[in-house]
């Protein structure tokens, strides 16, 4: 039993930190129906990000999770670079193909800038403590602070994301804009800066994720978020692209999966399984989980 | 109140709109009618800035729109009901009425225009928490004018609001069009629906191909011959 929940533990654990990808992906899809591919460099960003700037928060007394601070900014400015260096201009004139090469070259030119800096380099690097060492036992069971903090933080920001995204004017603009961007024009909405602010906030999250991540594997490196991005995308998917709680929800599942086919079947199945559920998920259910057409009438 | 002077439109190497100017009084309601294609909704989308006018004057009480960005035409009292309806699916009726409003900040105010609106249709106060995407045809119509009237505009355009309705709507829908406009809106209506259109309107446009074939009061229009051979089917 005591198996049982410690594996659900490191499953929603892994689950919250694909989530925070996952809603990334999912924001930026639902507003301009691009699959950003340069999203899972944007941890790295936040990952170099800490990295430098650790020392600077220790040197000033705080403990070495606010330098996520840093991350967050670091990833929005990013982000919204990206959006109007590259992806508005080939909006106007190229197709979604061009566009999606184009957010390819994007995460290319990331991880490959990365290593071309020499504060950076090919070489990983290794963060400091960013929890508290240490947590407790109930039951047989045993709480990192790691873990407490992961979950609790993720928790937090969906909901609040959620929030914004329902009760608050720009949530509701931004929503408008991912629908319909001509009616959002003529209800006075800035469609452009719309689409700035979201991948402002896209961005953020992957640098709060950047943090949940090195807290548990402190490595960080110039392709850090291959992987981590692509489960996130497949998270989103799985979830439905473009409905934000659909990215939560596939976030937890895929975290869940790997965490219990590596305790309970062996850890090299775990990827195994996880694209396993994505392919029979989407043959069931072609628009994710909780993707569905609300049919318009006309 | 609406000046259109000499407005040339392309889609890519397609003329679609050919020197045209067309007038709006204040308090007018004027229609736009003609064929699919003549161009109707092309000029509806150019007012609204959603199009680039290759050439021409657009102006509204003196002001130039074609010099604004399209998301700043509604704080002059212009709002537009597009064809197709095009309400937010996946926002609810009281969130689509609540974005019409967005360029509002005083609450007060957007809650009485809500009030407005929903006295105009009831059944829209029904059907508040639904999501707008599951409503009929004729419930998005009321819903997008609504949405159109949250910020008490000066003028609405409209664009085919009886497209795809029942005869019956057809005739609601035109009945609060009258009723908009005796309250004092100024209205230029696109329809291809000639005959409704001209029997409530007060000056008409008919459109070919991109440029006016005739122009005049829609009385007038009505009893012309080419007019009923052509659009009313007499």
């Amino acid at each position: 039993m005591s198996t049982f929940i410690q594996t659900l533990i490191v499953g929603l654990r892994l689950g919250s930190i694909y989530a925070l990808v996952a809603l990334g992906y999912t924001m930026v899809y639902g507003i301009i129906r691009l699959i950003n591919f340069a999203h899972g460099d944007f941890i790295m960003v936040g990952g170099y990000t800490m990295i430098f700037t650790i020392p600077l928060a220790l040197a000033m007394g705080l403990p070495a999770w606010t330098s996520v601070v840093f991350a967050i900014l670091c990833c929005a400015l990013v982000g919204m670079t990206t959006e109007l260096v590259a992806y508005r201009p080939i909006r106007k004139k190229g197709t979604s193909m061009t566009a999606l090469i184009t957010a390819i070259a994007v995460s290319m030119l990331l991880e490959n800038l990365a290593q071309a800096i020499p504060a950076i380099g090919p070489n990983p690097v290794v963060a400091s403590q960013i929890f508290s060492t240490g947590g407790f036992s109930i039951a047989g069971v045993t709480m990192e602070w790691t873990t407490v903090s992961t979950i609790v933080i993720s928790a937090v920001v969906m909901v609040v994301l959620y929030q914004f995204t329902q009760k608050t004017k720009l949530g509701r603009a931004m929503r408008c804009v991912s629908e319909d961007k001509e009616a959002s024009i003529l209800m006075g909405i800035n469609v452009n800066r719309t689409i700035v602010l979201t991948f402002a906030i896209g961005s953020g999250l992957s640098a709060v994720a950047a943090l949940m991540y090195m807290a548990q594997y402190p490595k960080v490196y110039t392709t850090m978020g291959m992987m981590l991005g692509l489960k996130a995308f497949v998270a989103a998917v799985l979830g439905g692209i473009g409905i934000i709680p659909g990215a939560m929800l596939g976030g937890l599942i895929i975290g869940l999966v790997e965490s219990f086919t590596t305790s309970y079947v062996s850890s090299s199945m775990a990827d195994t399984f996880v694209f396993l559920i994505l392919i029979i998920v989407l043959i069931i259910k072609p628009a994710g989980i909780l993707g569905k057409n609300v049919g318009e009438k006309v | 109140m609406l000046e259109v002077k000499d407005l040339n439109v392309f889609y890519g190497a397609i003329h679609a709109i050919k020197g045209i100017s067309i007038k709006v009084n204040d308090g007018e309601l004027v229609s736009l009618v003609g064929a699919n294609g003549a161009g109707k909704t092309t000029i509806l989308h150019t007012i609204s800035g959603l199009l680039p006018a290759a050439t021409g004057e657009i102006l509204l009480d003196g002001q130039n729109l074609q010099k604004m960005q399209a998301n700043k035409i509604i704080n002059l009292g212009l709002a537009h009901v597009p064809e197709g309806r095009h309400v937010f699916a996946r926002l609810t009726v009281e969130e689509n009425l609540r974005m019409g409003a967005y360029i509002l900040k005083d609450q007060k105010k957007i809650s009485e225009n809500l009030e407005m609106v929903y006295a105009h249709f009831p059944r829209l106060r029904e059907r508040y928490k639904q999501l707008a995407g599951t409503l009929s045809g004729g419930e998005q119509q009321m819903l997008a004018t609504g949405r159109a009237l949250m910020t008490n505009p000066k003028m609405l355009l409209m664009d085919e609001p009886s497209m795809g309705l029942s005869p019956i709507l057809v005739k609601e829908i035109f009945a609060i069009i009258q009723e908009l406009h005796e309250s004092g809106i100024t209205i230029l209506l696109v329809e291809q629906n000639a005959k409704m259109a001209l029997a409530i309107s007060d000056r008409a446009y008919v459109l070919e191909t991109g440029t006016i074939a005739m122009e005049g009061s829609a009385k007038a229009l009505s009893e012309d011959d080419r007019v009923r051979k052509a659009y009313l089917g007499a």
